[in-house]
């Protein structure tokens, strides 16, 4: 519990930045998605289609910055938690394609939707994510969002939509 | 209030006499419906410490992504698939070979007018054919839903398509479709719910009008919607696993946006690498070389397709040094395409017939292309990597395009092919 709340609070991380349209295929190839099922297997494929140096590279709690549609495509799962398994603290996207944005709740990944934050945020800077004031703070200055509502803060204090559903099943 | 589709049932489903976009509805989905992925779905169930499924009635599980298994690995989750369906009872498992699942979903008389399906598969939209609401969620979700039944739904934001006119002859619901695409780009129905209207839409087959709301899932749509008529009605016939109740939105309906077209602009399209939204019209692609060409998958697999294509082949050979490949959507589509004869066209003509399911579509087997490669193919997605390989080339088009092309071993209309 409190691993949760730390990571609701504050997160902070170097910037990955790319641009629009990223999709599931190049963020977790498709040849690998019924015979890759090991969490941790699946970071090390992480963006392979992207950027190569990003699985290598990637630091617990580093950011995604991205353009709009991210994760646009195919509903895998395995495209976020590769993401997550990699240490990917939040991903801030001018907008997240439909499913992807789901999965994120689903799997305790903070997806925050700033258009100007993105614009700002330069590749490779550090910033910084209050969570619980809703701010992103980087070098360019501050920028706010909007509190989760609150079905999204309940599944992603629980950790997960795993966990969450784990206790409604205990609680029946 | 006046309510769009989605508005109206989603509202219905929550047990709530309106609902406006944004707002959180809880619902229990009449179908639940799940792939190859089914095994890592158990897994997580499991994990969440479920042990019976909430309905068995409630589920409809396809092999067809990896069918027949091209690896032990992939043989071991079908194995665990259908273990899986023995233990909970489940009624409506189709086994590899049965077909793809959003075309089974319509011939099983399991995708129904006025109904929710939520499925694992980013083309659940393809249920909106038959005027349900169809929509694709992540694996856990699936496995939420197996153990209690519901799931949320943030209510969405409708927009509105209305095609006016005729479509001209030699253009096609896919082209239709691309165009459509093309124009809002790929996330021109980001988290909307889509409705089609229009006498252009309400003309076409359904067959045809099932390549609509499949390829919506590329502008990023969250459902497609095409009102439900006499058409589909009669096709439910002694078909429809349940009783059915149409909904319909409501003619004042509040919509986010409203799109016009006249089918009469729309010529035949391509979608070039590597974005399902990068289209122009075929003229512009005429003579680009192509080595493989693909008819098939969820979008253009059904017996129209078959025939479209067979009617291109007949007399005629594939392309020396080129190759085509046909996969029917369904066991059923296979047998109804050999009592026509159109097997017989594609075999003689030198294509390749392969068992129903969605191939080499996504890259797991039965048609991967080498690097340097170009394939011109009938799916709904040409991302790169898509089809297995990261260096090479997919072009979007319709069933006669990529029949055309395969004969001349380039990119040209069906027009050039003498018959």
């Amino acid at each position: 519990m409190t691993k949760d709340k730390e990571q609701l609070n504050i997160i902070k991380g170097r910037v990955w930045k790319y641009g629009d349209d990223v999709n599931t295929d190049v963020i977790f190839p498709g040849k690998y998605t019924y015979t890759v099922s090991d969490p941790k297997e699946m970071a090390q494929y992480a963006l392979e289609d992207l950027d190569s140096d990003f699985a290598k590279d990637v630091q617990p709690g580093d950011i995604i910055v991205a353009g709009k549609n991210w994760g646009n495509g195919s509903s895998r799962e395995q495209a976020v938690t590769c993401l997550k398994e990699a240490g990917v603290g939040a991903i801030i996207a001018k907008s997240f394609a439909r499913i992807y944005g789901r999965n994120c709740i689903n799997n305790a990944l903070l997806a925050i939707t700033n258009s100007e934050a993105v614009d700002a945020i330069q590749n490779g800077e550090e910033i910084e994510i209050d969570v619980a004031a809703g701010q992103i703070h980087c070098a360019a200055g501050s920028f706010s969002f909007p509190p989760l509502p609150a079905n999204v803060l309940n599944i992603i204090q629980a950790g997960g939509l795993i966990e969450y559903t784990r206790r409604q099943i205990n609680e029946k | 209030m006046p309510q769009t589709f989605s508005e109206k049932i989603l509202a219905q489903k929550a047990g709530l006499s309106c609902t406006t976009p944004g707002q959180i509805v809880e619902v229990t989905p009449n179908v639940a419906l799940s792939h190859d992925n089914t095994a890592p779905i158990y897994g997580i169930f499991k994990k969440m410490g479920g042990k019976k499924v909430f309905n068995p009635d409630m589920h409809a599980i396809f092999l067809d992504h990896a069918a027949p298994a091209p690896s032990t690995k992939h043989a071991e989750n079908h194995k665990i698939i259908r273990q899986f369906v023995r233990e909970q009872g489940i009624k409506n498992f189709y086994d590899v070979g049965r077909g793809i699942s959003h075309q089974l979903m319509v011939e099983e008389g399991l995708a129904l007018p006025g109904e929710i399906v939520l499925g694992s598969d980013s083309h659940t939209p393809h249920a909106g054919v038959m005027g349900a609401f169809g929509a694709g969620i992540g694996r856990s979700e699936m496995a939420s839903i197996w153990a209690l039944g519901k799931l949320w739904l943030r209510v969405p934001e409708s927009l509105k398509i209305v095609v006016h006119g005729q479509l001209k002859p030699g253009v096609t619901a896919k082209d239709l479709a691309l165009y459509v695409i093309g124009d809002l780009g790929n996330d021109g129905g980001l988290y909307l719910s889509v409705e089609w209207h229009g006498e252009a839409i309400q003309a076409l087959s359904l067959s045809s009008r099932a390549t609509l709301p499949n390829i919506t899932a590329e502008m990023g749509a969250k459902n497609s919607y095409i009102p439900p008529d006499q058409v589909v009605f009669d096709y439910l016939e002694g078909r429809a696993k349940r009783p059915y109740t149409p909904i319909y939105p409501d003619a004042n309906a509040v919509y986010a946006r409203v799109v016009e077209y006249n089918a009469d602009d729309i010529e035949p399209m391509i979608a070039a690498p590597h974005r399902v939204d990068n289209t122009r019209p075929l003229s512009e692609f005429a003579g680009t070389r192509i080595d493989q060409a693909f008819l098939g998958t969820c979008t253009n697999g059904r017996l129209e397709d078959l025939a479209a294509a067979a009617a291109v082949l007949q007399g005629q050979k594939v392309a020396s040094g080129a190759r085509m490949i046909v996969i029917p959507a369904s066991a059923q589509v296979y047998l109804e395409a050999m009592e026509a004869g159109y097997i017989k066209t594609f075999i003689e003509a030198g294509a390749i017939v392969e068992s129903p399911g969605c191939g080499p579509c996504m890259g797991n087997h039965m048609g991967v292309p080498a690097v340097g490669e170009v394939t011109i193919s009938a799916a709904n997605r040409n991302f790169r990597g898509r089809m297995g390989t990261r260096d090479s080339e997919i072009y979007l088009a319709s069933p006669e395009v990529v029949a055309a092309s395969a004969v001349a071993g380039e990119i040209t209309a069906p027009d050039t092919i003498n018959n």
